[in-house]
């Protein structure tokens, strides 16, 4: 009963302190404190940790490599674009309904290429995401719906002039349910699974665990909050540019899970908001960031194969327990 | 102990008999196998060579020549491409089949090994028979390099299979990007390689590219397989593949064996560069990630780990690759990605492979 209670104070605490961020940033973009190119900076930001913990979710907690995560993004991407540019609702229900979509259609790719996939054991995930990474842009780049080679553009934003800070309730709620979301499924009954399935496959198929089923779970989740987020991406910038979603962008993805550290969502967040920042601050040495991340993948697996955080979560209770002292039901704080 | 169904035919190994180890016994098989998956494939060009000659005067079939003509023309260029495919196949399959790994390198060797024989033809100017066993040795001394540098310690410390596949995935980026740094991003055509004159069957026309690759990747499969079947360093590759613990229990160093079957896969890799050039006389530093993949594809549909198999498969996605271009040429790499899809779905060991129960 104390734990439960415990537990309460705990979430609204966390959830305070998000709509603090929440209008924290939106006040500083509202008054202009925060240029234009900084708040798309911050709306990039909220995407790629959206991004990155859900591929964490399948990398990190299942144990399986995915190379073609931008596609499930460019997949959601043309959804939602095509979703909004067609309806003739408002902006303000149509993305929410066009993002919904996205999400489904990527679900859909997701459950496809993740049958054959999952239902083995070995690494064929990692290949056949990466053919249908490649592939999904082939067929983008060659049908008239999607635009070709020239991409869809004229897709209508919620940010504008008049309202700066449009699309970050979207974005900053999305990734803050995303987060949520996969810390809660972590620790319940088919985190425990999809985590078993990592540890040992057979082990946990003999204790029980519907290796596909839940392989499959964690896969088509992550397809579908990829597709939402590559809607968001697609609203956010105004125009869909295939050649932006490929192998490069899935591997980028990968470097966040794999530095932040495999298993944990703290790791994701960190590593997905300094790495989206940090090329933007190094502009001038962009022919040589794909040389430096394979170098970074190399090192990091070769001398902390566990990324830099490992599998340690960032959890506030456990640090105020640090702080004030006390032990008690410290098996509690940190997953 | 976990056994892989993905060995090298674990069978033969096991038993103490050479003529059943060696491949002879299993080679009419093949042939009988690829006959019964391809009859026209073995039988047709003569046949309708034949008949193309004679039928050509009726001016009313003109279209069904025209349409057979052209379908033999895309088979032989099918086959053609199908042999690059199976030689960068071979060395996926050999790699896969010792380390349980898949090198997503080892397509990259491919680009590293067209860029040397440019480099060292046009650059240094050597004559071509120089350039392409320079890109051969050249390849083979990379492969062991990074056999060494990137995967050696994750082997020897028993890493998760996701740390060894992310860190091939790194050595795959980095070679990328590498050479982009050092050649350029930009397309590059090649010098004519081997200029020989082109077989003309009646109406046939067959470039001389698409013999040689056929001829080389047969020859390459056999010199392979004798490798492997005969010789004391193939027969320490088997025991490795089957357990490496029990080899090296039995004196088999087993480091040497993985580094000679990286090398040895590198260099057929090289090889299959020679040809590539040769065919599409067009390199670029990104030209091995499909490249890989789809010789991926192919040792996974001949059946991985199996070295008629991946010969088979690259024929088979050669040839399938070649007939959809003429038709949907856009579609032809979702092609190549469905087959993947149903082969997983229907028969995931790959059509020479073993299924192996998985033991705990």
């Amino acid at each position: 009963m104390m734990n439960k209670k415990k537990a309460y104070i705990s979430y609204g605490i966390n959830l305070i302190l998000v709509l603090a961020l929440f209008f924290f940033l939106r006040t500083l973009i509202v008054t202009g404190v925060l240029n234009r190119y900084q708040a798309d900076l911050i709306t990039l930001v909220c995407i790629n940790v959206t991004m990155a913990v859900s591929l964490n979710l399948v990398t990190g907690l299942l144990g399986q490599l995915v190379l073609g995560h931008a596609g499930f993004m460019l997949v959601g991407a043309y959804a939602a674009a095509l979703f909004t540019k067609n309806s003739s609702l408002p902006l303000q229900f149509s993305l929410p309904i066009g993002l919904v979509l996205a999400g489904i259609l990527a679900a859909v790719f997701g459950v496809i290429i993740g049958i054959p996939a999952l239902r083995l054991r070995g690494d064929y995930l990692a290949i056949i995401t990466l053919g249908f990474g490649e592939i999904i842009r082939v067929i983008a780049n060659n049908l008239k719906i999607t635009g070709g080679a020239m991409g869809l553009g004229g897709i209508k934003s919620l940010t504008n002039r008049q309202h700066p800070a449009g699309m970050l309730p979207f974005v900053f709620f999305i990734a803050a349910v995303v987060i949520f979301a996969m810390f809660t499924f972590g620790r319940s009954r088919h985190g425990r699974a999809v985590i078993a399935i990592r540890e040992d496959e057979i082990a946990a198929e003999a204790a029980g665990v519907n290796t596909t089923y839940y392989k499959l779970l964690a896969f088509v989740l992550a397809a579908f909050i990829a597709g939402v987020a590559g809607g968001l991406y697609a609203h956010h910038l105004g125009l869909i540019d295939p050649s932006k979603y490929d192998f490069n962008r899935s591997v980028e993805f990968l470097i966040m899970v794999v530095l932040g550290g495999m298993g944990s969502i703290t790791g994701s967040i960190l590593s997905a908001s300094v790495l989206t920042i940090l090329p933007e601050l190094l502009r001038g040495f962009s022919n040589y960031r794909m040389l430096a991340y394979s170098v970074v993948l190399i090192c990091v697996m070769l001398f902390r194969p566990t990324g830099l955080l490992g599998r340690a979560e960032f959890s506030l209770s456990a640090l105020i327990r640090r702080i004030t002292g006390k032990k008690q039901d410290a098996a509690k704080g940190g997953v | 102990m976990k056994s892989n169904p993905l060995e090298f035919r674990r069978k033969e190994g096991l038993k103490p008999s050479f003529r059943i180890f060696s491949y002879s016994g299993k080679r009419p098989k093949k042939g009988k196998s690829g006959k019964n998956n391809f009859p026209f494939l073995a039988r047709s060009p003569q046949g309708f060579a034949a008949g193309l000659g004679t039928s050509n005067h009726f001016f009313r079939l003109e279209g069904v020549c025209g349409f057979m003509n052209l379908f033999l023309t895309q088979t032989i260029n099918g086959l053609g491409l199908g042999s690059i495919y199976a030689l960068v196949a071979l060395g996926y399959s050999m790699v896969y089949g010792i380390v349980k790994l898949i090198n997503f390198a080892h397509g990259d060797i491919i680009m590293v090994g067209s860029y040397m024989v440019m480099f060292i033809m046009t650059v240094m100017g050597m004559p071509l028979i120089l350039a392409v066993i320079g890109s051969i040795l050249f390849c083979a001394l990379a492969g062991v390099l990074i056999q060494r540098v990137a995967y050696h310690r994750l082997l020897t410390h028993d890493a998760p299979r996701i740390s060894l596949l992310i860190t091939a995935l790194g050595v795959s980026i980095f070679l990328q990007n590498l050479f982009q740094l050092l050649f350029g991003s930009e397309v590059r055509s090649m010098p004519t390689l081997f200029d020989l004159p082109a077989i003309q069957l009646g109406e046939l026309h067959i470039t001389s590219a698409n013999i040689l690759n056929i001829v080389v990747s047969v020859v390459m499969m056999i010199g392979l397989q004798t490798l492997v079947a005969r010789t004391r360093i193939g027969k320490a590759m088997r025991a490795t593949s089957e357990d490496a613990g029990a080899a090296k229990l039995m004196g088999i160093n087993t480091n040497h064996t993985v580094a000679f079957t990286f090398a040895v896969g590198s260099g057929l890799a090289a090889v299959g560069a020679a040809l590539y050039c040769n065919t599409y006389p067009q390199i670029k530093p990104t030209m091995g990630n499909l490249l890989g993949l789809k010789a991926f594809v192919a040792a996974v549909l001949g059946g991985i780990g199996s070295i008629p198999g991946a010969m088979l498969g690259g024929y088979i996605l050669g040839v399938a690759e070649s007939w959809t271009k003429n038709f949907y040429s856009n579609l032809t790499d979702a092609i190549v990605f469905g087959i993947l899809i149903v082969m997983l779905l229907v028969k995931p060991s790959g059509l020479l492979g073993k299924n192996v129960k998985e033991k705990v």
